[in-house]
């Protein structure tokens, strides 16, 4: 028995602006209870929402970046529930005019099945929206009774909605995973999933090839791709299983236990979502100029899927390495930065940066951002790589130098003697040396031993402190057996 | 259209209004009358007109993203009936 698995994602991010939504209190993590919460954010009677242009501006940005409609005039909305956290009784949020319209972002999926090949997937987005956020609620030992903070009251949102277009866990992880680099990419968003920044709320559904679209349950926060694969892979089965033991799935949000693995409804009103939309009377429409648009795609950076196809097509690497250096904005930054115009070295570049410093960061838990060595300093040193001042090995011992006490490579080439001999004569002298001094060994080269060569090359890189250019070390040392 | 009492039961619930019989059989009467106002404006021929989102024609005026408000805590949580720690106290309200 096939099930089609059918998947579509409703993703809020915490926009990365000072203030908030609606008012000019401070939207910075962490402060102590409500003193970032304001006369608006806390909705005393009389006070009036003032809308934050760069709260707009980010969401112009999100919908540049996923080719988007983005409207010309759209209409904030109310949202009416009661929940204590929300002080207003409604939420201010868009409903039948949101500020991006139809998009699309198109993700690699690495295959889970071991020969399968990644592949490329588009995952249409049907809308983005503005939004504020909620208080927080603290059901923690306050005699019976819950503690309401309002300092995350009115920080903006921007909603993303796809297309229910998943089809396996593996896909809806995949385009998270791609809008979490975008929103950090063209920085709209810190991304902190820990701190809320990015939140997923996942809709799954299964049916029988060609059959219309099955009931479907909504996963509701999650805030690790990791949670996500598991909650919907326990989902999917949970679904399978009720339907092929003859039961039926009801709507529903759920949510996942990361303890158990499971998943579980909440408890559902019937009313629950009877949101009774309106369009906020103290709220104008929302007017977007030709001119602003095109003054913000001014700032947009390059993206991550015109990077990944540069590096390819322009620099030679393969498909695998660009899409590690474009995972982030910070590796990319340093990849270019470290290469700067030698060009032709970029896969020796994107070798070091993938392996030696993607491994120290990793063995020092520091990110890109906290790397102790410059990408000056990295592309100063594979500069005296191609130019054969230092062969690998040297550079290896370069590099450990610089991640432990920085400086240049050329200075720490210097005070350690590890610039490489690649004077042909001095090479040759020490070539000399060796065959005169080990005549049984080289009879017995020359008599077809030729796995011998290894142990003269290791002689001889002795002989100069492992300095020798290793190629022309080679090439001499079998000119010289052979005789 | 008009509304019925169970509509109107359901409205007062959502917007947790406790209202007695007679509150609602009044409430009732006045939204009824309210929604023969707007039969009578959907009533105009509007053909060609393009819907407005609010009575003002213009738009809306942005701010910019700069912190302009203080810590005013200590002035709100006067009036607040319950506070402990900095949060506001509100009856339980986890299921």
């Amino acid at each position: 028995m096939t099930w089609e698995i059918v998947i579509g994602l409703e993703v809020h991010t915490q926009l990365s602006t000072n203030t908030k939504i609606f008012s000019g209190a401070s939207t910075a993590f962490g402060a102590e209870p409500n003193t970032q919460a304001d006369a608006v954010s806390i909705a005393l009677p009389g006070v009036l929402p003032v809308l934050n242009k760069g709260a707009v501006e980010r969401a112009i940005k999100f919908g540049l970046a996923t080719g988007s409609h983005i409207a010309p005039r759209s209409v904030f909305a109310r949202k009416n529930y009661f929940y204590p956290d929300l002080p207003k009784g409604y939420q201010i949020s868009q409903f039948d005019l949101p500020v991006v319209g139809q998009g699309a972002l198109t993700v690699q999926v690495e295959a889970l099945s071991g020969n399968a090949k990644p592949y490329e997937k588009t995952v249409r987005i049907t809308r983005a929206h503005l939004e504020e956020d909620a208080g927080k609620s603290m059901h923690g030992d306050f005699h019976g009774m819950t503690g309401i903070d309002l300092n995350r009251a009115g920080t903006p949102l921007l909603e993303i909605v796809s297309e229910p277009d998943m089809s396996s866990a593996a896909e809806a992880v995949a385009y998270a995973k791609a809008l979490h680099t975008l929103v950090r990419w063209i920085g709209i968003s810190d991304g902190n999933m820990q701190e809320g920044s990015f939140r997923c709320d996942v809709n799954v559904s299964v049916r029988k090839p060609g059959q219309p679209l099955g009931t479907r349950r909504e996963i509701k926060n999650l805030n690790s791709f990791k949670f996500m694969q598991q909650a919907i892979d326990y989902e999917v089965q949970w679904q399978i299983d009720t339907i092929e033991n003859g039961g039926t799935v009801h709507q529903a949000t759920i949510l996942f236990n990361p303890d158990t693995g499971e998943t579980r409804a909440m408890r559902s009103k019937e009313d629950a979502h009877d949101y009774r939309y309106f369009p906020d009377p103290d709220l104008l429409p929302l007017e977007i100029s030709s001119e602003w648009i095109e003054q913000v795609r001014a700032t947009l950076p390059e993206l991550p899927q015109a990077k990944q196809a540069r590096y390819v097509n322009e620099l030679g690497l393969s498909a695998y390495d660009a899409s590690i250096l474009t995972a982030s904005r910070e590796m990319a930054d340093f990849f270019e930065a470290a290469l700067g115009d030698a060009t032709a070295q970029a896969k020796i570049c994107a070798n070091w940066i993938i392996g030696e410093v993607s491994a120290q960061l990793n063995r020092d838990g520091l990110d890109m951002t906290q790397c102790p060595i410059t990408a000056q300093q990295l592309g100063g040193m594979l500069q005296r790589i191609a130019d054969n001042t230092i062969s690998n090995s040297g550079a290896k011992e370069v590099f450990r130098t610089m991640w432990a006490e920085g400086g240049e490579a050329d200075a720490i080439i210097e005070a350690n003697g590890l610039k490489q001999v690649s004077d042909s004569g001095a090479i040759e002298a020490l070539v000399d040396e060796i065959i005169a001094g080990n005549a049984g060994k080289v009879a017995e080269y020359r008599s077809g031993k030729d796995k011998l060569f290894g142990f003269f090359v290791g002689l001889a890189m002795k002989a100069s402190k492992g300095k020798a250019n290793p190629a022309q070390l080679n090439d001499i040392l079998k000119k010289k057996l052979e005789g | 259209m008009s509304l019925s009492l169970a509509d109107v039961e359901k409205v007062a619930r959502l917007a947790r209004l406790a209202m007695s019989d007679e509150e609602l059989k009044a409430a009732q009467t006045q939204l009824n009358n309210i929604f023969g106002l707007i039969a009578e404006m959907q009533a105009v021929d509007t053909q060609g007109i393009s819907p407005m989102s609010h009575a003002q024609d213009v738009a809306q005026r942005l701010r910019e993203d700069k912190v302009t408000e203080s810590n005013q805590r200590e002035a709100f949580q006067a009036i607040a009936p319950q506070v402990e720690q900095g949060l506001y106290l509100v009856p339980q309200v986890i299921e």
